[in-house]
C-alpha cells in the first residue's frame, strides 16, 4: 500500500478525506493552543531575555573598555604634555642663562655708564666766571673823587683799559669753557644711545620670557584639564591620536619603501659573501643576511634617538645617567657608521656582480659587449644610497613612536566601536526575536480560525444565559490569554 | 625595559638563524642528454640556444651536467661536462663561461654515433642527480626518443627516479612517424609509461621558444 493510500480513509474522491484529515488536525492544534502558546512565548522570551543579556554585557565591555582607553590617552597626554611643558621650561631655563646669567655684568656696565654720564654731566655744569679779585680795588680806587686832577684822571683811564682789556680776556676763557662743556655733552650722546640699547635687550628678554610663560600657562591649563580627566581633554587627544596613527602610519610605509630598496641593494651582494646557494628554511640566506643587517640598523636608530632623548620607548636608557647615555650615542652612531660604510662597499660590489651577469648573458647570447654610458653615475649614486639609507631609516623611531602610542588609542576606539555595534546587533536580534514570538502566536490561531470561531460562539452564548439569569455569576469569564507577549523591557 | 629585551631577543634569534642554516637542498641539479645519433647530429645547433638559456638561469650552488647518446650511453666518459656551481656569483658566472666555451667546442666537432641508446643515458643522469644531492631533479632529453640498441646492450630495466622531472625536448617526427603518426605517439607514451612508472614526471616540449617551462616547478 502506498504510503498516500494510508490516508485515504474515507473511499472516494481525496478531498473528503483531506479535509477529515484538516479538521482532525485543526481540533488538536486547538487542544493544544494554550501549551503551545505558553512553549511559543517562552521559547520567544528566552531567547530575547538571553540576547538582551548578552547586549548588556557587550555594552557593559564597552564602557570598561572606553573607561580603559580613556585612561590610556590621558595618561599618555599627560606624559607628552610634560615633556611639552618640561621642554618650555628648558627654553625659559636656556634664555635666562644665555641672557640673564649676564645680567651682573651688564649691571656693572650700566653703572659704569651711568658712572660716566654723571661725570661728564659734573663736568659740563654751567660755572660763573671768575670775578677778579681786584675788581673791589677798581671799585674802590673809581670812587676815588679826580676833581679834575690829570694824573687820577690817566690813572682812570689806564684803569678802564685794563678792565676793558680783563673783560675781553674772561669772556674768552668763558666761551672757551661754554664751548668745552658743548664737547662733554656731545660726549654723552653714544653713551645714552649704548645705554638705551642695553635697556631694550634686557626688555626684549623679558618680553620673550614673558611670552614664554603664557605658553607655559596654556600649556598648564590643558594638562589640568587632563589631570582633571575632562572629557574635553579626551575628545581633544583622541582626534589628534587619529591623526597621529594616519601621519606616522603614512611615514613608516615611506621608510618601508626605503627599506626594500636598501634591502635589494644588498641582498645579492651578500650573496658573494654568505653564499647564494644556502637557505634558511624558505628564505635564502643571503636574503636573511640583508635583512638582518637592515633590522640592526633600523635598532641602532632605535637606541640612538633614545640616547638623544628625542623618542621614549624604552624607560631604560632615558633614565640612564648622562655620561653613559652620551657613551651610548658614540658606540651606536659608530655602529651605525660602519654598516653605511659596510652598505656602501656592497653597493659598489652589487654594481660589479650586475655588471659581470650582464656581460655573461650577453656572451651567452652572442651578442656583442656593450660599454654603458657613464656608468660610474648609477655606481656613484648607489654607493651613496647605501651609505645614506642606514642614517635615514634612523629617523623611523620617531614615527613609530608616534605609530605605537596612537594605534592603541585607535585600535581600542574601533574595539569599542565594533562591541558597541555588536551591542546594537544583538539588541535588534533580541527584538525580532520577540516580534517573531508574537507572530508564531498569532500565524497558530490563524491556523485554527473555524474552532476559534465556534468556541467563540459557545462562550458568547453561554455569557448572554448568565447575564439573563439573576444567580449568575457576574464575574467574567477569564479571557483567553491574548496572543502578545508582555516582554519585559529592560533599561538599555 | 620588557621592549628592549624583545628587540635583544628577536635580533639575537635572526643570528643565530643566520649561523643554523637549514639542511634540506634547494638546489637544482640538470642533466641533459644530448642526441648524437646519425640522424639527429644536424639537430645539435638548438641544443646551443638551450644550454645558453640554462646557463643564464642556474644560479649559485646549483649543478649542470651535459652528457651524450651514442651507442652505449652508461658511462661517466659520455660526460662532456659537469659543473657544480659555486655559492658567489662571481665564481659561478666565470665558471658558467668556461662551461659554454667546452658545449660549443663540443658541438662544433660532435661525431654521429651509429646507435642510440637513450636508456643508459637517462640511467647515468638519475646516478648523476642522486649524488649531486640536488633538492630538484631534472634530466632534459634532447634527442627524437627513437632507441637503437646494438646487440648484446641489456636496457630493458625498469628506472628508480622517485622526483625526477624528465623533459623531452625537441622530439623531431620521423619520416616513419609522417607516414604513420601513431607511431610517433606510441613512442611517447612508451617514454612517459617508463617514466612515470619509475616515480618520475614526463613533460615535452618541442616549441624552443618556450624554453622558461623547462626547468619551471
Amino acid at each position: 500500500m502506498a504510503f498516500p493510500e494510508l490516508f485515504m480513509v474515507i473511499p472516494g474522491p481525496p478531498m473528503l478525506s483531506i479535509l477529515l484529515w484538516i479538521g482532525l488536525l485543526m481540533l488538536l492544534l486547538y487542544f493544544a493552543r494554550e501549551p503551545a502558546h505558553q512553549a511559543i512565548r517562552s521559547l520567544s522570551r528566552t531567547f530575547h531575555a538571553s540576547l538582551r543579556l548578552a547586549s548588556r554585557s557587550l555594552l557593559l565591555a564597552e564602557r570598561r573598555l572606553a573607561g580603559r582607553n580613556k585612561d590610556v590617552l590621558l595618561a599618555s597626554s599627560r606624559e607628552s604634555m610634560e615633556r611639552v611643558i618640561e621642554r618650555e621650561f628648558h627654553r625659559v631655563d636656556a634664555v635666562v642663562k644665555r641672557d640673564l646669567a649676564g645680567y651682573p655684568s651688564l649691571q656693572r656696565a650700566l653703572a659704569d655708564q651711568i658712572a660716566r654720564l654723571e661725570e661728564d654731566y659734573r663736568q659740563s655744569s654751567e660755572l660763573s666766571p671768575p670775578t677778579p679779585t681786584w675788581v673791589e680795588a677798581v671799585e674802590a680806587v673809581a670812587k676815588i673823587p679826580s676833581n679834575g686832577d690829570p694824573t687820577v684822571s690817566k690813572v682812570l683811564e689806564k684803569i678802564q683799559v685794563i678792565v676793558q682789556n680783563q673783560q675781553k680776556a674772561v669772556m674768552a676763557e668763558y666761551r672757551k669753557n661754554i664751548s668745552h662743556r658743548h664737547g662733554l655733552l656731545k660726549r654723552m650722546i653714544p653713551y645714552w644711545r649704548r645705554m638705551t640699547d642695553t635697556l631694550e635687550d634686557v626688555g626684549k628678554t623679558i618680553t620673550g620670557l614673558q611670552e614664554r610663560s603664557a605658553v607655559i600657562d596654556r600649556r598648564m591649563a590643558e594638562y589640568e584639564e587632563i589631570i582633571a580627566n575632562s572629557d574635553r581633554a579626551e575628545q581633544m587627544y583622541a582626534s589628534s591620536a587619529m591623526t597621529q596613527f594616519f601621519i606616522a602610519g603614512f611615514v613608516l610605509l615611506i621608510a618601508f619603501g626605503g627599506a626594500v630598496i636598501n634591502f635589494n641593494l644588498i641582498a645579492l651582494p651578500m650573496s658573494e659573501m654568505v653564499g647564494g646557494g644556502s637557505y634558511i628554511g624558505q628564505f635564502k640566506t643571503a636574503d636573511v643576511a640583508a635583512l638582518v643587517i637592515i633590522l640592526v640598523e633600523v635598532a641602532m636608530g632605535l637606541y640612538l634617538m633614545e640616547s638623544l632623548r628625542i623618542t621614549r620607548l624604552f624607560p631604560v636608557i632615558g633614565s640612564m645617567d648622562d655620561r653613559m647615555r652620551v657613551r651610548m650615542i658614540w658606540i651606536t652612531f659608530g655602529i651605525l657608521l660602519i654598516l653605511a660604510s659596510v652598505e656602501s662597499a656592497l653597493a659598489f660590489m652589487r654594481d660589479t656582480i650586475a655588471a659581470d651577469l650582464h656581460a655573461l648573458r650577453q656572451s651567452l647570447v652572442d651578442a656583442p659587449a656593450t660599454e654603458p654610458v657613464n656608468s660610474w653615475i648609477p655606481t656613484v649614486g648607489q654607493m651613496a644610497l647605501g651609505f645614506i639609507l642606514p642614517f635615514a631609516l634612523t629617523f623611523v623611531a620617531i614615527p613609530l613612536e608616534s605609530f605605537v602610542q596612537s594605534s592603541r588609542v585607535v585600535m581600542g576606539r574601533a574595539a569599542t566601536g565594533a562591541l558597541r555595534t555588536g551591542a546594537f546587533f544583538l539588541r535588534l536580534l533580541a527584538t525580532f526575536g520577540s516580534y517573531t514570538g508574537t507572530f508564531l502566536i498569532h500565524f497558530y490561531d490563524l491556523l485554527i480560525v473555524p474552532p476559534l470561531w465556534i468556541a467563540g460562539l459557545i462562550q458568547g452564548r453561554q455569557r448572554d444565559g448568565q447575564i439573563l439569569s439573576p444567580e449568575a455569576d457576574h464575574s467574567p469569564e477569564p479571557d483567553h490569554p491574548g496572543p502578545e507577549i508582555k516582554v519585559q523591557e529592560e533599561s538599555a | 625595559m620588557k621592549q628592549l629585551a624583545w628587540v635583544t631577543t628577536l635580533i639575537a634569534v635572526a643570528a643565530c638563524l643566520m649561523g643554523c642554516a637549514d639542511t634540506t637542498s634547494r638546489a637544482r641539479g640538470v642533466y641533459m642528454l644530448l642526441d648524437t645519433s646519425g640522424t639527429y647530429r644536424t639537430e645539435l645547433n638548438k641544443a646551443q640556444s638551450i644550454v645558453s638559456y640554462l646557463l643564464g638561469t642556474l644560479q649559485p650552488g646549483d649543478s649542470f651536467g651535459i652528457a651524450r647518446i651514442d651507442t652505449g650511453s652508461f658511462s661517466e666518459k659520455d660526460i662532456i661536462a659537469k659543473i657544480n656551481f659555486d655559492g658567489r656569483p662571481s665564481v659561478a658566472n666565470n665558471q658558467k663561461r668556461l662551461f659554454k666555451e667546452k658545449i660549443d667546442r663540443f658541438i662544433d666537432s660532435a661525431k654521429g654515433s651509429p646507435y642510440t641508446d637513450i636508456t643508459g643515458g637517462v640511467l647515468q643522469a638519475v646516478e648523476y642527480l642522486n649524488e649531486s644531492g640536488a633538492g630538484q631533479k631534472h634530466i632534459l632529453i634532447f634527442s627524437d626518443l627513437e632507441e637503437d640498441l646494438e646487440k648484446g646492450y641489456v636496457r630493458d630495466i625498469p628506472f628508480r627516479m622517485e622526483g625526477v622531472q624528465v623533459v623531452a625536448l625537441n622530439v623531431t617526427k620521423l619520416r616513419s612517424d609522417n607516414i604513420d603518426p601513431r607511431e610517433y605517439l606510441k613512442r611517447l607514451e612508451q617514454w612517459r609509461q617508463r617514466i612515470e612508472d619509475g616515480g618520475g614526471s614526463w613533460r615535452v616540449i618541442n616549441d624552443l621558444e618556450r624554453l622558461d617551462k623547462i626547468i619551471a616547478g
